[in-house]
């Protein structure tokens, strides 16, 4: 029996979170106004404190509660990464949420709620765990996506958001109930003993099961319907968010499950996530080519590098499990660095997102345009920048894991996907310039400013993140 | 420095002046003027530092020189940088070239100055990166950056159609360059470095090697560019503003053959001579073909830009002859082209500025309004064509001279390209020079101006210094040409001891 004291020292993180939360819904219900007044700013707190929790406390790793939640430097490089990730998109959306009138003090609380089930989801080691957290993170996530609820778009958002959910959520219990059966436990080591050699159809059913509800989370094709409506409808910070924390939780619980749960039957499942990914890229690359709005191009451009991220995963490798965490942090700034410039395209107080809009900006606003480029140029992988490296290491790890169709298919897809990417650049140096936006509110400013630099100047330091990354995908092997 | 040799200094130089620049204050005319200058001395000094560089270099060996080595990027990977005989000759050129540039843009770019400055800066940042790097990925990384700048010189201040050629550009290089990466990434799975000098020694297996030509030859098939991935090239050319054309003829295209001779030819011995076939037939339809293109073009630079794949032709056949004369005209052919074709493009931006037409249609007798002009086009158009006495015919000569050893029909064939390109070049100097003065946008014609004297004498001079005298070139690059051939030879003929000795063992 573990002492109290370390089970509460290595949960700290999501004490905070669950506490936090809970103090925070008191207090908006004393005050009794609706307006978001010093919520945001208090919830923004709860968060760092759970970051300041994670860096500075335990080391070691830890397994809890009969094996069904784990603390390990995988599970804290992730949550650090879906914790700044929750922590940036709250501060950035703030202004854009009281000129739109939707902040509502319930807003920071369902962030903090949802960040505390990527946390349970990050450090599940069981299937029943996994669901509370998937569930207890999607369930916050369907009010947010709807949260402009006098607005169609949003609404509908929501709604779609909600029903397909659902109705993965069923795909994966049902998975979860097949590999229950067949393994005779509900934990990951468990099932890592029973599984092995030659995988029964019932279990290849269970494991197809589960991944559709995981591929769901994640948004890689074929279950990436919902994303350009929810990314285009919802508002943009819920947009910003959702984009990233939820896709790292959901990344990470699936590359633990897989590697800690099913690694006796990885040719197995290798299948399914080369085949995802492959979709994945060739539809992200492809679809974005003619969109309009940003917000949707986005939504495209993130499944195709759930895509590329993947193919890190199906090299079932340390180095494979390393990239795809770079790859995630790098797209993570990526992702903060790009909505805080969506967050910034604003006309005469109106928010506005065209990509004709972005027209000339290199003229009317040339540190945002200078900023974005740079986004772009790292997102469509050209080095210097961040981007090549997490391309460098997913595809180097499927190299040396001898998947070569994989990674030529990969590299063609991301020329495709430069295109566009590229278009975005030709639309602000090469075009006449449209009409100046407003200036962007400090904090949006100082986002897109932060997340540029890393961008540009990981090539110069990366020491630490790369240390960083390999601690954290050794824990897994 | 920090540790940091003179290498660093010199990709640190344009970079902190392209800071420098960017620094500079409002948009009025005199902080244009400043960018201007700034960007001329910073080049003149890079310019400088480089021949310093040159004074240290020790051009009797073939080993790599002024090394720089620091980790980078925790496992694998370093920054490594190192110069042989071939690389300094590149590097050089880049230094040399690049002022030039910034004066051929001094008055015919007014818009968006400091951007501009500074997008030629970095990019002479990364050109000197990449002819420099001794480290695969640090190369790719250079190589590959060095498309961002380009792309915006020419989206931003290229033609009417330069949102196309740019795109256009951009793409065709990248998709070769993903391919070289992905070779990299399994180069490395096999030596476990991504060291050059390292990967230099190591020998890969026969059958992968054949794999790892073709990715990084798609690379470097299209940045040289070979026939038929060439197209890019005349959009680019045309589209582009006359310094960058200066840069893509004189620079760029040789980060292909530089390619092939840091990497093709050393490291894949046995590929290299397994495809030799392939890439001569691809080098004599270049040269042919796109000669009898440039014949038919209506557009000066265009016409320049057919005749540069075709010289290029000339390039990867002498490469793959993997002869001493072969190897050596290929790369004093290659910098040769870097004056001559950048004189070219010069003189087509001198015309261009005055008439703001490319057209050859709307030129004609100008030789009675700007005599200067018609000497020096006269003295780059025999040098285009390869007239002995200037520095195009030393490398045509040596390259046909090293592959007429190894394949005579060939060579043949390349030989047709010659007079074709005799025929062009003399074609595109009757046209617009010669002929009646009758258009009467041309009779206020004025003659080259100090500044365009100052921008071609040097150009000039060295094609023909050179043709007199090929010695420094040659010479520079002869050990490390040596060391090259003897090492394929080595291999090669090791190749075949296995293949002999394997009924024996089986």
């Amino acid at each position: 029996m573990t002492p109290l004291s370390v089970v509460l020292a290595h949960t700290l993180p999501e004490l905070i979170l669950a506490v936090g939360a809970l103090l925070l819904l008191l207090l908006g219900a004393i005050r009794g106004k609706d307006s978001d007044g010093p919520m945001t700013e208090l919830a923004v707190g709860v968060l760092g404190l759970a970051i300041l929790s994670i860096v500075l406390g335990h080391k070691t790793a830890l397994n809890l509660f009969d094996g069904s939640f784990i603390d390990d430097p995988f599970g804290r490089f992730m949550k650090v990464l879906v914790l700044i990730g929750s922590l940036v998109s709250l501060i950035m959306g703030q202004s854009y949420l009281a000129r739109e009138k939707i902040d509502k003090f319930e807003y920071p609380i369902l962030i903090v709620l949802s960040t505390l089930g990527m946390l349970m989801l990050i450090s599940a080691t069981g299937l029943i765990a996994l669901y509370l957290g998937l569930e207890l993170m999607s369930l916050a996530l369907y009010v947010i996506a709807a949260f402009h609820r006098d607005n169609v778009r949003a609404s509908e958002a929501g709604l779609k958001y909600f029903v397909l959910g659902a109705l993965s959520s069923g795909m994966l219990l049902y998975g979860a109930s097949l590999i229950y059966g067949f393994a005779g436990t509900v934990n990951f080591t468990g099932i890592a003993s029973a599984l092995h050699g030659e995988a029964s159809l019932g279990v290849i059913f269970g494991l197809v099961f589960l991944t559709a509800g995981l591929a769901f989370k994640m948004s890689t094709v074929p279950f990436h319907m919902w994303t350009p409506d929810v990314y285009e409808g919802a508002p943009t910070p819920v947009t910003a968010f959702f984009a990233s924390a939820p896709k790292l939780a959901a990344v990470a619980v699936t590359i633990r499950i897989m590697i800690t749960a099913f690694p006796g039957i990885h040719t197995q499942w290798q299948q399914i996530i080369v085949f995802i990914s492959i979709l994945s890229m060739a539809l992200g690359s492809f679809a974005a080519i003619g969109q309009t709005n940003i917000k949707r191009l986005m939504a495209y451009s993130s499944i195709g590098h759930m895509g590329f991220a993947l193919v890190g995963l199906a090299a079932n490798s340390p180095a494979g499990v390393q990239g795809v965490l770079a790859y995630m942090a790098i797209y993570l700034v990526m992702t903060l660095g790009t909505f805080a410039a969506i967050l910034s395209m604003r006309i005469d107080g109106v928010y506005v997102e065209q990509i004709s809009d972005l027209a000339g900006l290199a003229r009317t606003r040339p540190a945002i345009a200078f900023f974005l480029a740079i986004m772009m140029f790292s997102l469509a992988g050209i080095p210097p920048l961040a981007g090549f490296f997490a391309k460098w290491y997913v595809f180097n790890a499927a190299i040396q894991a001898h998947l070569y169709p994989l990674a030529i298919i990969g590299v063609l897809m991301s020329t495709v996907a430069a295109y566009y990417y590229l278009r975005i650049v030709k639309v602000m140096y090469f075009d006449e310039p449209a009409p100046a936006f407003d200036r962007p509110s400090p904090t949006v400013a100082a986002v897109l400013a932060v997340t540029s630099l890393l961008i540009l100047f990981l090539c110069v330091y990366p020491g630490a993140f790369v240390e960083a990354t390999t601690v954290a995908a050794k824990s897994l092997f | 420095m920090f540790g940091f040799g003179i290498l660093s200094a010199l990709i640190a130089l344009p970079l902190i002046g392209a800071v420098f620049v960017a620094l500079i204050p409002g948009d009025s005319n005199a902080s244009r003027s400043s960018a201007r200058w700034a960007a001329l001395i910073t080049t003149l000094i890079t310019f400088a530092l480089s021949v310093y560089a040159y004074t240290l270099f020790n051009s009797t060996t073939a080993a790599f020189q002024l090394l720089e080595e620091r980790s980078w990027f925790g496992s694998g990977l370093v920054y490594k940088l190192g110069v042989d005989g071939m690389s300094i000759l590149f590097l050089l050129l880049t230094t040399f070239l690049m002022p030039f540039c910034i004066l051929a843009s001094w008055e015919s770019i007014s818009m968006r100055v400091k951007e501009y400055m500074i997008a030629f800066l970095v990019l002479e940042c990364l050109l000197i990166g990449v002819f420099t790097a001794l480290d695969t990925i640090l190369f790719y990384l250079f190589f590959e950056g060095s498309l961002i700048p380009m792309f915006l010189i020419i989206g931003i201040w290229g033609g009417q159609r330069r949102v196309y050629a740019s795109f256009k550009f951009f793409l065709y290089t990248l998709v070769g360059s993903l391919l070289m990466l992905l070779a990299v990434m399994a180069m490395y799975g096999v030596a476990g470095t991504t060291d050059i000098t390292v990967l230099l020694k190591t020998a890969f297996p026969a059958s992968m090697q054949k794999w790892l030509w073709l990715a990084f030859f798609a690379s470097f098939a299209v940045k040289m560019p070979m026939w038929p991935v060439h197209t890019w090239l005349p959009d680019a050319h045309v589209e582009a503003p006359t310094a960058g054309s200066v840069i893509l003829a004189g620079i760029l295209l040789k980060m292909g053959g530089y390619g092939f001779v840091r990497f093709s030819l050393p490291m894949f011995p046995e590929a290299s001579a397994y495809f030799a076939p392939l890439v001569f037939a691809l080098s004599v339809i270049a040269i042919i073909y796109t000669s009898l293109v440039a014949l038919v073009q209506t557009d000066m630079k265009k016409l320049i830009a057919y005749s540069s794949v075709a010289h290029m032709g000339f390039v990867t056949m002498g490469l793959f002859s993997m002869t001493e004369q072969g190897v050596q005209g290929a790369i004093f052919q290659m910098v040769s082209h870097g004056f001559v074709a950048g004189a070219l493009f010069l003189c087509v931006g001198v015309v261009y500025d005055r008439l703001h037409t490319r057209e050859i249609a709307a030129y004609g007798g100008i030789v009675e309004r700007m005599p200067l002009y018609a000497v020096a086009f006269m003295i780059l158009t025999m040098a285009n064509v390869g007239l002995p006495g200037t520095s195009g015919f030393i490398g045509e000569f040596l390259t046909m001279m090293g592959t007429f050893q190894i394949n005579s029909t060939v060579v043949l064939f390349a030989a047709t390209g010659v007079i074709f390109s005799a025929a062009y070049a003399l074609y595109l100097y009757r046209r617009v020079i010669f002929g009646v003065l009758e258009k009467a946008s041309l009779r206020n014609l004025l003659d080259l101006s100090a500044r365009e004297i100052a921008l071609l004498a040097p150009l000039l001079g060295l094609t023909l210094y050179y043709g007199f005298h090929p010695g420094p070139i040659l010479d520079g690059c002869a050990a490390s040409v040596e060391a090259l051939i003897r090492g394929y030879d080595a291999a090669i003929s090791a190749s075949h001891t296995a293949s002999l000795a394997l009924p024996i063992v089986h």
